[in-house]
């Protein structure tokens, strides 16, 4: 954090001021917005011809929420934001996603909408949007997917006519998050949609922004616009998030604006897309983190035979058996070792955006691109899992609703799909981030990972052998399987070993998290908490850090056959 | 009219407290530290009525070490106009922190002084008490309702059979009980505001107070854990353990 308050920009982000906002937004997210989960479950959003109506007591959090201030965090000040680094902001919006997930993700879409407006759109534009925006007077939702077009969005088939200085949107667009909901006067939408004239594909898609209530020339709110929110979908998870089908230009057809130039949409997005992404890994890992906490304090309370470990002490919970031990351990680490990997990216994309040296600027926007589907695709594939074993460590209680273990797993469930599948993150990591420039990348997370593996010979700490063994092994498995599948030339051999790809890198840039985490705990006063990191990261080096070489063979033991026989047989 | 608020920085009360390992007080190394939740009410009242128009400025006074800043910003953050921390090392008990509230309360010459009932750390609900004493103003404890009328203050108090009503003349001071109001959240640009404002700092010397302890810590330790009960066969049973056991009749 030091390092990031030391770019131009950050000089407000001394430790005082992050620790009061840390305190503060534990503070919300933990009184006003945690109260609001199981109820926002039970409840879920609701639907109706006027529009879709949040669960009690959800608009009153949000006026909350955005009067506190807390939806600006991160944002420009130009526009009304406290332009703190995006290190902090990763570091506040876990605390929104583990308290209500279902409730988060509205600023999350707004913070995406707002990254379009800001990058690409008109001044004139951005003076009518952002500063509401920014405040979450107004919250911003983002349209891609069509039924047709999800994860091709070459196939996007709604249309935008020129008329005047505006266009006319026409189209249905489905999955919309929050696209209509009772909690504020205004919603922004982004839409994606191809002018007639367009190319075909990809290279043919624009953006524009359609707002719900058209805006006056003096910031009023004027006529209802021609988008509305057809019917809310019904899910496994985050209930009381809307789930919008919207239909544009029903009748005379949605005004609409273009942001930036025409058939440049998509790149757009693309822009914005690594802020996204980044946010719903931090959501894997922060969900995991609530089912954490509710587990652990299930397994002090819940007695049920003598324990094996502290016998004499007064908790004689199940938390005191050697395989509740290991389930706990199993997420607490990997939490940790998700949360240095979000922070890694989050800090890499402020180094990107504000060091004063082009080289490093570079370096560190390649860093941030790299991590990105390691983030989004690990965090929350290890995030599924985690709130399953949250669930079994209530035993049958984790099954019953009421218990809440639940509802973390099926909130959970749809961390690895949306904003990109995990396959989809896989080709990302495999195609653009590593062949396509060569492997560069990688070889500089190598090199940041060797010169943590000679600093581990420096320490005296018992736990330093292991993170220096298991950090080796990382080395030394990325560099193998990462070179070979640079030079792989067969594309049904890579997109085939991408998803194993992925998971090792997760799991080796996990153990370098947990080096860092040991290096850390030997500077650190407080020796208790300096031991117990300590802990948890040896059982990272020794239980989990093991998964990566599964991964790795596997991705060895990639071979056309099995994709050569015909599908009619399977 | 200033508003004086009294601000304490206690273990934080999700914060299960220790006895440290030499008996002599509560284990502080390393624990979460916060403002004192009935400060927190008091400073939320000051703001209130600030806000109605009835003050004009309030500042947040803290007395210890010199984290207690900190306690101060969470002060400045929820709206407080300025700081004052009179910093020492020294344990503060009661009288001493009166002493040194009267001492600043005589050069700020404020219209209401407003303080946490007691603090969570030792419960001793004497300050607030004491400081009216030294001034000779009128004290209104326990206040579940604050209303300013010119200078003059109606207070609804909490007293063991109910609420006691009663008007109070201006300068005084007003402690806080928990159903005052509810603190509000802290607002994120408040909190980055709160830096700028102005904290001063001072020492019990410069106030010329004497700050020496008048009650002596013999020793502290956990309360003694309650034992197992056991049930008996019989009425008769029970009356013999309640009268040669517990001997209790």
């Amino acid at each position: 954090m030091a390092d990031v308050a030391a770019l131009p920009g950050y000089e407000d982000a001394t430790p005082d001021i992050v620790s009061a906002i840390l305190e503060e937004a534990g503070k919300f997210a933990s009184e006003v917005l945690a109260p609001l989960n199981w109820d926002g479950d039970q409840l879920g959003a609701k639907w109706t011809a006027d529009g879709v109506t949040t669960p009690a007591g959800w608009k009153e959090a949000y006026q909350q929420f955005s009067e506190s201030g807390w939806n600006s965090l991160a944002f420009d000040p130009t526009y009304g934001g406290q332009g703190m680094p995006g290190l902090l902001s990763a570091a506040v919006q876990e605390m929104w996603h583990s308290s209500n997930m279902a409730f988060g993700l509205c600023p999350l879409l707004t913070q995406g909408a707002v990254y379009a407006i800001e990058s690409h759109a008109s001044d004139e534009l951005k003076q009518t949007y952002l500063e509401k925006m920014i405040a979450g007077t107004w919250t911003g939702t983002m349209n891609l997917t069509e039924p047709q077009a999800g994860s091709d969005l070459a196939a996007v088939r709604t249309s935008a006519e020129p008329a005047g200085d505006h266009y006319l949107i026409k189209g249905q667009k489905i999955y919309i998050t929050y696209g209509d909901h009772d909690m504020t006067e205004n919603t922004i939408h982004l839409v994606l949609a191809r002018t007639p004239d367009a190319p075909a594909g990809v290279k043919g898609i624009s953006l524009f922004i359609v707002p719900k209530f058209l805006v006056n020339a003096d910031g009023t709110l004027g006529e209802r616009n021609d988008a509305r929110c057809v019917s809310i979908e019904h899910k496994l998870g985050i209930h009381a998030s809307p789930t919008c089908v919207m239909s544009f230009g029903d009748n005379d057809g949605a005004i609409g604006y273009l942001v930036g130039e025409e058939n440049r949409g998509l790149m757009y997005m693309f822009t914005m897309m690594n802020e996204a992404r980044l946010a719903v890994g931090i959501e894997g890992y922060g969900i995991a983190e609530m089912a954490y906490q509710r587990a652990l304090a299930f397994a002090r309370d819940r007695k049920q035979g003598p324990v094996l470990l502290e016998k004499d002490s007064d908790v004689q919970g199940i938390v005191n058996h050697p395989d509740v031990r290991r389930m706990l351990m199993t997420m607490r680490s990997q939490i940790e070792a998700a949360r240095v990997m979000a922070y890694d990216c989050a800090a890499a994309f402020d180094f990107a955006a504000r060091h004063t040296d082009d080289e490093v600027r570079a370096r560190f926007q390649r860093r941030g691109e790299l991590l990105t589907p390691i983030v989004k695709g690990w965090s929350t594939e290890v995030g599924v899992d985690l709130c399953s074993l949250g669930v079994q460590i209530h035993g049958g209680m984790g099954f019953i609703e009421e218990t809440g273990a639940a509802q973390h797993l099926r909130d959970s469930r749809i961390t690895p799909i949306y904003e990109g599948t995990t396959g989809i993150q896989a080709n990302d990591l495999l195609g653009r981030k590593t062949q396509y420039d060569g492997g560069k990348a990688v070889d500089e997370l190598l090199e940041d990972m060797r010169a943590t593996h000679e600093a581990l010979a420096g320490s005296a700490n018992p736990v330093a052998a292991k993170a220096k063994a298991a950090l080796g092994d990382a080395i030394e498995m990325t560099a193998s399987v990462s070179q070979k599948l640079v030079a792989e030339k067969n594309p049904v051999l890579a997109a085939s070993a991408a998803t194993d790809y992925l998971m090792m890198m997760g799991f080796t840039t996990g153990s370098w998290a947990m080096a860092r985490i040991v290096l850390a705990a030997d500077n650190t006063e407080d020796r208790a908490f300096g031991n117990l990191q300590c802990a948890i990261a040896g059982f990272y080096f020794d239980k989990i850090a093991t998964h990566a070489k599964a991964h790795h063979l596997a991705i060895q033991n990639s071979a056309s056959e099995y994709y050569e026989l015909d599908q009619a047989l399977l | 009219m200033k508003i004086l608020v009294a601000v304490k920085r206690v273990l934080d009360y999700n914060v299960k407290a220790r006895v440290n390992a030499e008996g002599t007080g509560i284990d502080l190394a390393n624990v979460k530290m916060s403002m004192n939740p009935f400060d927190e009410i008091a400073v939320e009242e000051a703001l209130r009525i600030k806000e109605a128009g009835k003050a004009d400025e309030v500042i947040a006074v803290s007395m210890g070490v010199s984290q207690s800043q900190e306690t101060i910003r969470t002060a400045l953050a929820m709206g407080a106009d300025r700081g004052i921390l009179v910093e020492t090392e020294e344990e503060l008990q009661p009288l001493a922190v009166a002493k040194l509230l009267a001492a600043i309360a005589k050069r700020e010459e404020p219209g209401l002084v407003i303080v946490g009932k007691q603090a969570i750390d030792d419960d001793s609900n004497q300050t607030g008490q004491m400081f009216a004493a030294l001034m000779d103003w009128p004290q209104a404890t326990f206040a579940s309702e604050v209303e300013i009328n010119g200078d003059k203050m109606k207070v609804t108090r909490e007293v063991d059979g109910g609420l006691e009503s009663i008007d109070v003349a201006m300068p005084a001071l007003v402690t806080t009980d928990l159903r005052l109001n509810e603190p509000r959240y802290a607002k994120l640009p408040n909190i980055m505001k709160a830096k700028k404002k102005p904290l001063d700092t001072l020492t019990p010397a410069e106030l010329e107070v004497d700050i020496t302890s008048r009650l002596k810590v013999v020793k502290v330790e956990e309360p003694e854990q309650r034992k197992a009960g056991e049930i008996v066969g019989s009425v008769a049973d029970l009356v013999d353990k309640l009268k040669n056991e517990a001997k209790v009749i």
